[in-house]
């Protein structure tokens, strides 16, 4: 399954919210918890996460330090703020509601009309 | 530490940073986190089995394509990049010389326009009153309009700018002025400011919404100045040259200097001037963030130095045991609100030049410093300004210089606050900017106050 462009887009913010909620990471880490998170189904083209995170950090939502990487290179730690904790409790409060939504519009119609549309049998 | 890559990878790795640091948007220490993430990367596509090469190829295709990149990375950092945001032409732009043949278009048009008043006997230089009161009228549009096209915008966008410079036509042409208005003068000043707002809509091509895009025309403003003043200059040798050339030889250039050059090389280097900073964007670094840096010590310096001999002289409006009279004449008002513009100014571009994400420096402390001392001159201003109008009465010029102080004080009180919060790391530069390019629509909204509803609420006079 591929899953759309704007789709990906409008969830990479709290993507990366929720993730940094979780603990510090970095670029590579988060990808990678991205992944692991959506069985592989959500693909990010790798380089775009950093300006989301850049955005994030001018926005005051994360902070960023610059340490070591256990190989001795230079690796950028993103961690939430105060703000970023705000913004991650209020997109989450945003999107349980589009879930919410979602969730009974599709409920209504397993349970009223069981055709071969009904969730799940949706074409690629 | 695990072994370095081979040798024939690294060298890989160098030239793909080379490659990716070479493009404008991603800068320095970006390419580092770049890297470290393509290494990463790498490692993992090793452990999984790939050849080293391999490896790489598929790391930096994951990476994403540098044009898309590189976008997203303007658009983030746009202060790297501005040019970018706006003209967000990829690659497909057919010639170079399309803008600025655009360009040269729309400067004749300019300056035909200014002549054509003339064949109704409205000459520059003995008809300054319809002059001065249309400037604006006459010669922004042509440079909104060189934005207009070449950003292709929507019927909307057009419409947008079309009609505030519409309105503004008839309101300066058909209010029934008095002989020698103040209210005529105000309005014509103030024109100037709302259309040049109104131009920056057409120069944001309608996403008037934006911060960011605000603050690129905050920039483009101040580069355009600057390449306008170096026209000028240009164009004053030039003058000087035609007129000393043709004395030699027994004529006067003078009518033809007055009536055509100067004229038409204002108009036209209205719009030149507007293309030239998007066509050398790239090519030298951004002159109005280095004459920030350059004067705004300086321009500190004389503000707290006239508030110390303010307030060492005394009396405000009235002289007092002989004590000379620090705010009596207008003028003097005058001049103290044109230097609090360029403290805006100042402040403006400095923050318009910089990276968002540094941490507070001594420059930071300096500018607060520099709208304190502002805010206290702002203060004695005002209070000179309100026992004026106490004293003699309101008038359109006292009123117009006491709505302006207002929105300068409000204006730099709350940047003295947020960079305050700033400089003490409480608060994020983006919450400056947003101040900022938030205020732009306050400038448009009072400057039309003026235009259009001082001149009936003080009779044209």
């Amino acid at each position: 399954m591929k899953i759309g462009k704007d789709l990906v887009a409008a969830a990479a913010t709290p993507m990366v919210l929720g993730i940094l909620a979780e603990g510090e990471s970095y670029g590579y880490a988060i990808l990678q918890r991205v992944s692991e998170l959506s069985d592989g189904e959500l693909e990010w083209s790798d380089g775009m996460l950093y300006p989301l995170l850049h955005r994030l950090e001018r926005l005051g939502h994360v902070e960023a330090t610059w340490s070591a990487s256990p190989t001795g290179r230079p690796r950028k730690h993103y961690r939430l703020s105060g703000s970023g904790q705000a913004a991650f409790a209020e997109q989450r409060r945003q999107w349980s509601v589009v879930s919410t939504a979602l969730q009974k519009v599709w409920a209504d119609r397993d349970g009223g009309d069981r055709s071969a549309f009904a969730l799940g049998g949706a074409p690629a | 530490m695990t072994p370095d890559l081979e040798p024939q990878v690294e060298q890989q790795i160098t030239a793909w940073r080379e490659y990716v640091g070479r493009r404008d948007a991603i800068a320095g220490r970006d390419v580092d986190e770049l890297e470290d993430h393509l290494r990463d990367q790498i490692e993992r596509l090793e452990a999984s089995g790939l050849a080293p090469d391999e490896a790489f190829l598929v790391a930096v295709k994951r990476m994403g394509g540098l044009d898309d990149l590189s976008r997203e990375y303007a658009r983030e950092h746009s202060e790297r990049l501005w040019k970018q945001l706006v003209v967000a032409e990829p690659e497909a732009a057919p010639s170079r010389s399309g803008p600025m043949l655009l360009a040269v278009g729309f400067a004749v048009a300019a300056a035909v326009a200014i002549k054509v008043p003339a064949l109704f006997g409205a000459d520059f230089s003995s008809d300054g009153d319809f002059y001065a009161r249309n400037l604006a009228v006459l010669v922004l549009p042509f440079l909104a309009a060189y934005f207009l096209v070449r950003r292709r915008s929507s019927a909307a966008t057009v419409a947008m700018v079309a009609v505030p410079f519409a309105v503004a036509a008839l309101a300066l042409n058909l209010y029934p002025f008095g002989p020698d208005a103040a209210t005529l003068v105000l309005a014509a000043i103030h024109a100037v400011v709302a259309l040049w707002i109104v131009a920056g809509i057409a120069y944001a091509n309608g996403d008037v919404r934006s911060s960011r895009a605000r603050m690129d025309f905050i920039r483009f403003t101040g580069e355009w100045f600057v390449y306008f003043v170096l026209i000028a200059l240009g164009g004053a040798v030039l003058i000087g040259l035609t007129m000393g050339v043709f004395s030699a030889i027994g004529l006067d250039a003078a009518d033809f200097v007055n009536d055509w050059l100067l004229p038409c090389g204002i108009a036209g280097a209205v719009v030149i001037a507007g293309w030239l900073v998007e066509a050398k964007q790239s090519v030298i670094e951004n002159i109005a963030p280095v004459l920030t840096k350059l004067f705004t010590p300086l321009f500190t310096l004389l503000l707290v130095a006239f508030f110390v001999a303010g307030l060492m002289q005394g009396a405000l409006v009235e002289p007092v045991d002989g004590a000379p009279e620090m705010f009596g004449q207008r003028d003097l008002l005058i001049i103290f609100d044109v230097v609090l513009v360029v403290v805006l100014g100042l402040l403006l571009y400095a923050l318009s030049a910089r990276d968002p994400i540094a941490p507070a420096s001594w420059f930071d402390r300096l500018q607060l410093v520099m709208v304190l001392a502002a805010i206290l001159v702002d203060l004695l201003v005002l209070i000179a300004m309100i026992g004026r109008i106490a004293e003699y009465g309101a008038s359109p010029n006292k009123l117009a210089s006491l709505g302006l102080n207002l929105i300068l004080l409000a204006n730099l009180t709350g940047a003295a606050w947020l960079q305050l919060r700033f400089v003490m790391g409480r608060t994020t530069y983006d919450r400056l900017e947003r101040w900022q390019t938030g205020y732009v629509p306050v400038y448009l909204a009072w400057a039309t106050i003026v235009v259009l509803v001082f001149p009936p609420a003080f009779g044209y006079v």
